[in-house]
C-alpha cells in the first residue's frame, strides 16, 4: 500500500523532523562544550585564584588581571605582535591577492604549476619551515652567508635581535601566503563568468576587470583571511620558540604573549597566572577580530 | 571572450615569486643528500659530489632505535584519526544546521560560529590542566580529542550542505521510508563528499604540523609526533657536539621525509578539495 505525501500521517512526521536536526549536531556539540568552553570556563575561574607558600591557593578576584596589565613583560609581547601583524599581514595579502588574480586572470603560462608551487609551503610543519629558515639565515652553512663570504663580505645577520622580527615575519609570510592565495583564488571562481564577458564587450581591459569587480566580490574572502590571520599573528608560537635556540639573545622567554604564557605555565609553575595570560589574550584576539570586522564593514556600508 | 593572449612579463614575474616559495624546500631536498661535513664545506644550494641521500634516509630511520619510524607512526595515527573524527562530526553538524530547522538553529550556531576567534593555543593550557586531573596527559588522546573541533570544518560544511544537497532529494527519500541517518550515510554523503576531503585535508595538515599541543601535552619521546619530535632533535644537535654533531644531518632528511606525505596527499587530492573550497568556503 502506497502512502502519497498530504496524508495526514506522512504530515505529522514532517513536523518531527526538524528535531532530529539535534541528533545531527548534538555529536559535535557535545565535543564542542567539553573541549572548547569547558577549558575556556576552567581558564577563567583559575585565572580568580592564586597560588601561595602559606595557604596554598586562595581567592585572588581580579589580581592576576591587575598584575597582567601592569606586566611590562607581557605588554610589549602584545606590542610585539602587534607591530608583527601591522606589517607582517599586509604584505602576506597582498601578495596572496595579487598572485590569485594573476593567476585568475588567464594571461599566465603554467597557471597550474605556479598555484600549485606557491601552495606547497602551506603542507609544510612549521616546525619544518622554522628549522629550514634557521639553517638558511645562519652563518654556518646557510647559502645566503656563504654568497656573501664569496663576495668577500659577511650576510646580514638575520638572526640578530634587529633583524629577527622581520625573519620571523618572512617565514609566516613563506609558510601562509599560499594558503590565503587559495581562498582567494577559490573565490573568484565563483564570481559568474557573464559580469567579466559583460565588462569586456563594455570594453574594459584586464586591470580594469580586476579592480572593478574582482576585487568586491573578495571582499568577504578577504576579510576570511584577515580574521585568520589576526588569530595567526597573536598566537606566535612555534617559529619564535624553535629560533630561540638559535639566537637566545634577540628571543627571550616572553618574545611573544604565547611563549610567555608558556613559560609562566611550565617553566616558573604559575598555572593561574598563566591562565589568565591566556585568557587576556583570548580577548585581545577577539577584540581585534571585531575591530578589523567593525572596520571593514562600516567602510563598505558608505 | 577568448582572449588567450598571454603576458610574458606577468608569467616572469609569477615565475620569481615561485621560485621564492620553492626555493627552501630545493635547498632541503639538496641538503638531505649530504654529510654533516660536506652540510659546512659545500655550496648549500648544490649538490655535492658524494650523495649520502640513502644513507641519510638509513640513518634518520635506524638512529636511537628507530625512534624516528615511531614519530611518523604516531603522526599519522593523530592526525588520521582526528582528522577523520572532526571531518565527521563537521559533516553531520553542518548537515543538520543546514537541512532541520530545529529551535535554536541559529544562535547555536551563531556560538560556534563566533569560537572560530578563540585562540586555539589559549585552549592549550587550561585543556592541560584538565587532563592532568582525568589522567589523559602523556597519552594519544590528548592530541587526538582536542583536534576534533573544527568550528570552521563545521561552517565549512554548513555551507556547503546548504547547496549540495537539494531538499527535494532528501524529501523523495523520506517518502521512500528512509529514516534520517540512512539519508545522510546513503544519500547526502555522496553530495558531501568534496567539502568532507576539505575539512579532512585541512585538519590533517593542522594536526599534522601541530607543535604546541605535542609539546605540552607529552613527554614520554615514543609518543611523540615528527614536529616535536625533530625540535628535540634539533635542540640536541645544536647544543652538543662530537657524536650529536651527526644529529644535523638526520634532522634535516628527518624533515623532508615528513613533509612528502602531506604535499603527496595535496596533489593527488587536488580536484576534491579545490571544488570544496570554491563551493563552500568563501560565501556569507
Amino acid at each position: 500500500m502506497s502512502i502519497s505525501p498530504g496524508l495526514p500521517g506522512v504530515r505529522r512526521r514532517r513536523v518531527n523532523h526538524a528535531n532530529s536536526g539535534y541528533l545531527f549536531v548534538a555529536p559535535f556539540l557535545l565535543i564542542f562544550v567539553t573541549l572548547l568552553i569547558l577549558p575556556l570556563a576552567y581558564a577563567a575561574y583559575l585565572s580568580f585564584f592564586r597560588e601561595q607558600l602559606i595557604g596554598g591557593t586562595v581567592f585572588a578576584g581580579l589580581d592576576n588581571y591587575t598584575r597582567a596589565l601592569g606586566d611590562e613583560r607581557l605588554i610589549s609581547g602584545v606590542v610585539r605582535v602587534a607591530k608583527f601583524f601591522v606589517v607582517q599581514v599586509p604584505v602576506m595579502l597582498a601578495v596572496a591577492l595579487l598572485a590569485a588574480l594573476a593567476i585568475d586572470s588567464g594571461l599566465l603560462r603554467f597557471a597550474k604549476v605556479i598555484r600549485l608551487g606557491i601552495f606547497v609551503p602551506y603542507a609544510v610543519p612549521a616546525v619544518v619551515a622554522t628549522l629550514m629558515w634557521g639553517y638558511l639565515y645562519g652563518r654556518d652553512f646557510g647559502p645566503f652567508a656563504q654568497l656573501a663570504e664569496k663576495l668577500g663580505g659577511t650576510g646580514p645577520d638575520f638572526l640578530g635581535s634587529g633583524l629577527i622580527l622581520g625573519s620571523i615575519g618572512n617565514i609566516v609570510t613563506w609558510e601562509f601566503t599560499g594558503y590565503n592565495m587559495i581562498i582567494l583564488y577559490a573565490a573568484l571562481r565563483t564570481v559568474p563568468t557573464e559580469l567579466y564577458e559583460a565588462a569586456a564587450v563594455d570594453g574594459a581591459g584586464a586591470l580594469r576587470i580586476a579592480w572593478n569587480i574582482k576585487l568586491p566580490a573578495l571582499r568577504p574572502a578577504l576579510l576570511l583571511c584577515l580574521i585568520f590571520s589576526v588569530i595567526g599573528s597573536f598566537q606566535l608560537f612555534a617559529e619564535p620558540n624553535l629560533l630561540q635556540r638559535l639566537s637566545p639573545n634577540a628571543i627571550d622567554s616572553a618574545y611573544t604573549p604565547n611563549l610567555y604564557a608558556y613559560t609562566l605555565a611550565f617553566t616558573g609553575q604559575e598555572v593561574n597566572y598563566a591562565a589568565a595570560v591566556s585568557f587576556l589574550l583570548g580577548l585581545v584576539i577577539i577584540v581585534a577580530s571585531s575591530a578589523v570586522l567593525f572596520l571593514t564593514s562600516r567602510r563598505s556600508r558608505r | 571572450m577568448s582572449t588567450t593572449r598571454r603576458s610574458n612579463l606577468l608569467t616572469l614575474g609569477m615565475l620569481a615569486l615561485l621560485i621564492y616559495f620553492l626555493l627552501p624546500l630545493f635547498w632541503l631536498v639538496v641538503a638531505s643528500t649530504k654529510s654533516t661535513a660536506d652540510l659546512f664545506s659545500t655550496f648549500g644550494l648544490w649538490f655535492s659530489s658524494d650523495v649520502s641521500l640513502l644513507h641519510n634516509i638509513g640513518k634518520t630511520f635506524t638512529y636511537d632505535g628507530g625512534v624516528y619510524s615511531r614519530w611518523m607512526l604516531n603522526t599519522i595515527i593523530y592526525s588520521l584519526v582526528s582528522a577523520g573524527g572532526a571531518a565527521l562530526l563537521s559533516a553531520l553538524g553542518g548537515y543538520g544546521f543546514a537541512k532541520y530547522k530545529f529551535r535554536g538553529n541559529n544562535s547555536l550556531f551563531a556560538l560556534v560560529l563566533g569560537s572560530i576567534m578563540v585562540p586555539t593555543t589559549a585552549l592549550a593550557i587550561p585543556t592541560y590542566l584538565l587532563f592532568s586531573k582525568v589522567g589523559l596527559v602523556n597519552t594519544p588522546w590528548a592530541i587526538i580529542l582536542p583536534s576534533l573541533v573544527s568550528p570552521f570544518g563545521l561552517y565549512l560544511m554548513r555551507i556547503y550542505a546548504q547547496d549540495a544537497v537539494s531538499d527535494s532529494i532528501i524529501e523523495a527519500a523520506r517518502i521512500d521510508g528512509a529514516g534520517e541517518f540512512r539519508i545522510f550515510f546513503r544519500v547526502a554523503l555522496r553530495s558531501l563528499m568534496p567539502g568532507l576531503v576539505t575539512v579532512l585535508l585541512f585538519t590533517l595538515v593542522a594536526t599534522w604540523n601541530n607543535y604546541f599541543l605535542p609539546l605540552i601535552m607529552l613527554n614520554d619521546p615514543a609518543l611523540y609526533p615528527i614536529t616535536v619530535g625533530l625540535a628535540s632533535w634539533s635542540s640536541q644537535s645544536v647544543g652538543g657536539s662530537g657524536s650529536t654533531g651527526d644529529l644535523l644531518a638526520l634532522v634535516v632528511t628527518g624533515s623532508l621525509l615528513s613533509v612528502i606525505p602531506l604535499i603527496a596527499a595535496f596533489l593527488l587530492l587536488q580536484r576534491y578539495w579545490q571544488s570544496g573550497l570554491t563551493a563552500g568556503g568563501v560565501k556569507e
